[in-house]
């Protein structure tokens, strides 16, 4: 199972990583998304994918999946979120002001500030 | 009190809440963070007494014991540069009120500032390496409040750059602390050490610290990684210039010192070795920029990347007299680099430029500034009474020890290079003929000048009082040669 989670994985950092070498904003930031995506994908796949139970305390549970990779997960997911409501944000400003998802043309000479 | 070690961070964190429901009103917004930031500082100097007389200090949340629970840990190290930081914050807040405008201030500018230094000292004090992670992401959050805030051209376009290099860069973190949890099983740093020095460091373990490498050098701005960092910080204005220039790759720094001396110490031929071809690299590339430009800021800037390359040469020698450089080295490099934003800073607001070429003659109205200015570039450079010297001597000292004769050689040639790159600056703006300057307001004047001579002058002393400041270093150098004095006080600090 691990083996297989590990090729998601590779193919979702795959992915991520040709949508943000691409010149539209929008791109990149759906890259973003994909790339953290495979990060919590991975974070799990690594603590291990043994256990048959969720980790809640029940009786005669014996057998859980490990707890800690998913309090991980979690803390990382509301990161993301954050940090991509803001890049949206930020991308919906600059096409306002500068008139462009191009990030080639975004850049523009230093004497137009 | 236990928890003493723990109020540099939440007396921040605190005041930046409290704040936000003070938004319209400047007055307060001001006189509150200058006094709690005075506040934070005197409590972080405290912290660093007690932590020098009486040891290590932790505190492991909720009474887990050590390897269960999130633990804080604060030693020579971090006492250091939290006391630093807030120190440092403390003058360009005092700066920013004559030079961020209202605008900004209406905005959330000091809550924000706040918050990065929550996120700042988090980072210098915590124990545990996704807690780090979490800390990373506050003061990189922040860090995005401030280059953006203002929403000029320059700083959307630039902003999105330093979003994106982040947004990979925290990913590859996430990724990094997941392999070492499959290989490990750890999240605590102590525990983290003991479970790879059982384990002797195999293959994957080095490939983790490589990767660690690429983290924390995204953050640091090491060669080949530092691409981003001239452009995105020539966006935002002058006093988050400094607090950026002197606090933000310094955390970089400070991680991949704290993982290379803590963790990775088995392989030290591999590891090290390649950090210390990165940090020549880095100052190579730091001296080219520094040199080929005519824009004030793009100097400095590029003696970050410079400064960067020194200190991590000096964790590369793994010798206690070269980490004992690389402490003395990261702390003067804090002070003064701040101080140079600033007066570069009432520079450009006096010329109303920061292109060199247009610049001349300042020297007969503004001499005050023209000398302090010097003192610093002297200071920048290492030249023996200032503050770069001992730093910069420790460093050379610990690479001949270590038998890198000739990186070291070129480290000393290097310091060449920056007092030219500086130097230059002063012939342009101070002597020669008469540039253009702008009408200027005399109360914002002092207001920008009286924060940055103080600070020229704790750089001074730093430097003239090298003896007093020695326990301290030594203190955090014995922390970084030795893993098991770590070790040993956070894993004693858990038993009741």
């Amino acid at each position: 199972m691990e083996i297989i989670m590990a090729f998601v994985c590779g193919f979702l950092f795959m992915a991520a990583i040709y949508l943000i070498l691409s010149r539209s904003l929008l791109r990149i930031i759906i890259g973003t998304g994909l790339l953290s995506h495979g990060a919590h994908l991975l974070i799990l796949t690594m603590g291990g994918l043994g256990g048959s139970a969720p980790p809640v305390l029940a009786e005669g549970v014996t057998d859980f999946a490990d707890p800690i990779p998913q309090a991980l997960i979690l803390t990382a997911i509301v990161i993301a979120f954050g940090v991509t409501a803001f890049i949206l944000v930020l991308a919906y400003r600059a096409y306002q002001e500068l008139q462009t998802d191009d990030t080639t043309a975004m850049k523009g000479s230093a004497t137009d500030d | 009190m236990i928890n003493f070690l723990l109020f540099p961070i939440l007396i921040t964190f605190v005041t930046g809440m409290l704040l936000i429901f003070f938004q319209k009103n400047i007055y307060v917004q001001r006189t509150v963070s200058l006094i709690s930031l005075g506040a934070a500082t005197i409590c972080a100097f405290f912290v660093m007494l007690k932590v020098q007389l009486e040891g290590i200090q932790s505190v492991t949340f909720g009474n887990w014991p050590v390897p269960y629970g999130i633990t804080m840990v604060a030693d020579g190290v971090s006492t250091l540069l939290v006391f630093t930081s807030l120190l440092l914050t403390f003058f360009i807040t005092w700066y920013s009120f004559g030079s961020i405008g209202k605008a900004r201030e209406h905005f959330f500018y000091y809550p924000g500032i706040m918050f990065i230094l929550t996120g700042i000292n988090g980072a210098f004090t915590t124990g545990d390496i996704f807690n780090m992670f979490v800390f990373f992401e506050v003061l990189l959050m922040s860090s995005y409040l401030l280059i953006v805030l203002g929403g000029e051209k320059k700083q959307l376009r630039e902003s999105i750059q330093y979003l994106l290099v982040n947004i990979i860069s925290s990913a590859l973190f996430v990724i990094t602390v997941a392999y070492l949890y499959s290989v490990i099983g750890t999240l605590s740093m102590a525990d983290i050490s003991v479970k790879i020095a059982e384990i002797n460091q195999p293959g994957i373990i080095t490939t983790i610290a490589v990767l660690f490498l690429m983290v924390f050098g995204l953050k640091a701005a090491i060669f080949p990684l530092y691409f981003w960092l001239p452009s995105s910080y020539s966006a935002p204005p002058i006093p988050v210039l400094a607090l950026f220039g002197a606090l933000l790759t310094k955390v970089g720094v400070y991680a991949i010192m704290r993982t290379y001396t803590l963790f990775f110490v088995h392989d030290i031929a591999f590891t090290h070795q390649l950090l210390l071809v990165f940090a020549v690299l880095t100052i190579v590339a730091g001296c080219i920029g520094a040199l080929a430009h005519f824009d004030v800021k793009q100097i400095i800037i590029y003696n970050i990347v410079i400064a960067v390359g020194v200190i991590l040469f000096g964790v590369a020698q793994m010798n206690f007299a070269a980490l004992e450089g690389a402490m003395f080295y990261l702390i003067h490099d804090m002070l003064i680099k701040a101080a140079l934003f600033m007066l570069v800073g009432i520079i450009i607001y006096i010329t109303g430029t920061s292109d060199l070429r247009k610049m001349g003659g300042l020297m007969k109205k503004y001499p005050s500034l023209g000398w302090f200015y010097l003192i610093a570039a002297f200071g920048l450079a290492g030249i023996p009474p200032l503050s770069g010297f001992v730093g910069k001597l420790l460093i050379v000292q610990g690479g001949f020890a270590a038998g890198n004769t000739w990186s070291s050689i070129f480290i000393l040639a290097s310091s060449l290079i920056v007092l030219l790159s500086v130097i230059r600056i002063f012939l342009y703006a101070f002597w020669g003929e008469e540039g253009q300057t702008v009408q200027i307001h005399q109360k914002t004047y002092k207001q920008l000048y009286y924060p940055t001579v103080i600070l020229v002058i704790l750089s001074i002393a730093y430097g003239v009082g090298a003896e007093w400041i020695t326990p301290f270093m030594d203190g955090a150098a014995r922390v970084l040669t030795d893993p098991s004095i770590y070790v040993d006080a956070v894993m004693k600090g858990a038993q009741p």
